[in-house]
């Protein structure tokens, strides 16, 4: 799950990591006002949707006066923003962060990650604020630290010292450094995250710390003890299928091809649209309806995979093992009487219940293609897209 | 001969009056394994379905003598139940639950250091050596006693390779869900080594998907270390960047993890690597013929 920035901001300044004063507009007015009372400018105008890159799309703007910000705001707030991370279709911009702004002398990065190898967090920071991590890291390794923080002990402040030293940051800055980082790790823990990045974190000319932009990744396993966070979520800035489908805890992605797929299992799930697109065809959609699945699931995910209007054709492929065969072999049938089903549907059956399951298929009266196997199946459902 | 778990194994069910544990513990029983209890706490002394329940871990283990656990203990309190176990001297815990947040597993991981306990999972489907001991949550019939490891981060994947396997008439010695969380007890290559020392196991398969850097480790220490031939697969060549697909340790993240980079680092490697997830089997006879 994804925030916006001025969200990210107010969980920050709540834990005590320094953040630009700031507040979330929705018109050019009140975008006016609020620069009044934050400060004698100047300001920085910030389009709030969940994707980087808004500075080279125009999204992110610097005011010398109130009037300024107004215009500014106005001429944002129901562009389309797009950047490298919306793709063409861009995003709609509802909402505008109006902020201080500050006099850079220095821009640097930090992030806490889970790191996998280790299973343990790390902290990691480097003196090239403002550029993408993947391309420092590529480039010029030697300027990115890390410190692996012990699960038992916490981030401890000699460790904070070390990034503090090889980020340049000594004197009265040493103490506030400190202080950020034991701060961010802390917000870290409290709210569950997976990843969390500033970047970048600036010294300002007067010497102060100041985090100008934040990022967050929240573990989607942990959302359940942070009802708070959950609620920040912004549904509009997903995928209104995804949205659909995590309602009825469906796992599923919509992709750019024009076969549905509907499976059982996260890694069959996504070998079915390998082997979809080794044989030709072009996947719609990863499904993973869980082993849990119930006849009304079954019947959810269907309807979900047939409102993408680029279906073409669908393509079961269930391995049985909580799953029973003869559970989605009914749900199938009751999402076929339910919605009218006009598209080729390949079903491949196997594992717990498998005969029955066929049995209900071919009594069903529904036309549907059965398939031996998950080659045959691909096949099959590329073909009779094909036709 | 077989890994981890065989005929003598004893079994507690953690999570033994949920739905969920319950039906799973009747299956593996019914399948042959030694299933000699349950525990859930507040219900010590009753009996479930033929289960004696415990209210502790260290109860259960002083009364029946059990050595491996299972947990279908819900996400929230599943990571305690794992420390547990561990805690109870249990030798192997095999954590079914799927969803337990990373920041609980990232504890227990800690926790298990220095102890001699072998967590499985969690998020995975479990441990079977078939026709002796099955513990979790796959199904049974398709399995067939053989000389074939499989070990895997995913359920159903790996259902398909032992039905490729079975459909071969190759039998397997012991197949091992490794789960698909990106904080887990034991990994590939972890398991691997199991394989190279049992001397019942002729051939593996080893089935990954997009994320981490895990599947790469376990290659190099097949090319280093490893005297029987191994297939492979690796799910996620058209899955999209920066998505979580299903399983929470399957993205990609900042371009890495891709299943392109896996395979040619599993390639040169010396495994041979199926193309699609309908030649697993196929991809391991290339290179392995039964003795």
């Amino acid at each position: 799950m994804n925030i916006h920035e001025y969200q990210a901001k107010a969980i920050l300044r709540r834990f005590g990591v320094p953040v630009p004063d700031g507040h979330i507009c929705y018109n050019g007015n009140s975008a006016r006002e609020w620069a009044k009372r934050l400060g004698p400018g100047p300001w920085v105008v910030k389009a709030q949707i969940h994707a980087g890159g808004r500075g080279k799309g125009g999204g992110v703007k610097l005011a010398k006066t109130d009037d300024e910000v107004r215009t500014i705001a106005r001429d944002m707030l129901g562009m389309t923003l797009r950047t490298h991370q919306t793709g063409p279709e861009g995003k709609v911009v509802t909402r505008v962060l109006v902020e201080n702004g500050c006099a850079i002398a220095r821009e640097l990065y930090v992030s806490l990650v889970v790191d996998r190898a280790s299973s343990k967090l790390s902290v990691m920071a480097s003196t090239e604020g403002g550029m993408d991590i993947e391309e420092v890291a590529a480039a010029t390794p030697e300027k990115i630290f890390i410190e692996t923080i012990d699960p038992l002990v916490g981030l401890t402040q000699f460790q904070c010292r070390n990034i503090a030293f090889k980020l340049g940051l000594g004197g009265k800055l040493m103490p506030k450094a400190v202080k950020l980082l034991e701060n961010l790790y802390a917000t870290f823990l409290a709210c569950d995250c997976s990843m969390l990045e500033i970047n970048p974190l600036v010294v300002t000319t007067e010497n102060d710390l100041l985090c100008l932009d934040a990022k967050f990744g929240f573990d989607d396993n942990a959302m359940f003890r942070h009802l708070q966070i959950a609620d920040m979520r912004d549904y509009d800035e997903e995928d209104p299928n995804e949205v659909e489908a995590s309602q009825h805890d469906l796992s599923y992605i919509s992709l750019n091809g024009n076969i549905g797929c509907l499976v059982n299992g996260a890694g069959l799930a996504m070998a079915t649209m390998d082997i979809v697109k080794h044989y030709g065809g072009d996947p719609a959609n990863f499904l993973d309806v869980g082993g849990g699945a119930t006849i009304e699931r079954v019947t959810e995910a269907f309807k979900i995979i047939l409102s993408d209007k680029n279906v073409r054709g669908i393509l079961v492929n269930i391995f049985g093992g909580i799953m029973k065969c003869d559970v989605i072999a009914t749900g199938v049938i009751e999402a076929a009487k339910q919605v009218s089903l006009n598209v080729p549907l390949v079903v491949r059956l196997e594992g717990t219940n498998v005969e029955r399951g066929k049995e209900l298929l071919a009594a069903s009266g529904l036309n549907i293609i059965a398939a031996d196997g998950m080659a045959d199946a691909a096949q099959k459902i590329v073909q009779a897209v094909a036709a | 001969m077989s890994v981890l778990i065989n005929k003598e194994t004893k079994v507690i069910t953690q999570g033994i009056t949920g739905a969920t544990g319950l039906f799973h513990a009747n299956g593996a029983r019914d399948y042959g394994t030694q299933m000699v209890g349950g525990v859930t706490p507040g219900k010590g002394g009753t009996v479930i379905e033929g289960f004696p329940v415990f209210d502790t871990v260290r109860d259960a283990v002083e009364k029946t003598g059990a050595t491996a656990s299972v947990i279908y203990v819900p996400p929230p309190f599943a990571a305690d139940s794992i420390m547990e176990s561990v805690e109870a001297g249990i030798e192997l815990v095999i954590a079914i639950t799927e969803g337990i947040p990373v920041l609980d597993m990232v504890k227990v991981k800690q926790y298990l250091q220095g102890k001699k306990t072998r967590l499985i999972g969690p998020n995975c489907p479990g441990v079977i050596t078939p026709g002796e001991c099955k513990i979790g949550i796959m199904p049974g019939y398709i399995h067939k006693p053989g000389k074939v490891g499989v070990v895997s981060r995913s359920g159903t994947l790996t259902y398909e390779a032992v039905w490729q396997l079975t459909c071969l008439g190759l039998g397997q010695s012991t197949c091992v869900g490794i789960g698909g969380d990106p904080v887990n007890g034991t990994s590939h290559l972890d398991v691997l080594r199991m394989f190279e020392e049992d001397p019942d196991t002729e051939a593996v398969i080893m089935i990954g998907e997009i994320g981490g850097s895990a599947e790469e480790e376990a290659a190099r220490f097949v090319k280093e270390n490893m005297t029987k031939p191994v297939a492979g697969y690796i799910a996620g060549r058209t899955a999209p960047p920066g998505k979580r697909m299903g399983h929470a340790g399957a993205i990609i993240a900042g371009g890495k993890g891709t299943a392109a980079e896996k395979i040619a680092v599993l390639e040169e490697c010396g495994i041979s690597v199926a193309a699609t997830p309908a030649d697993m089997a196929q991809a391991l006879m290339k290179i392995y013929r039964p003795k």
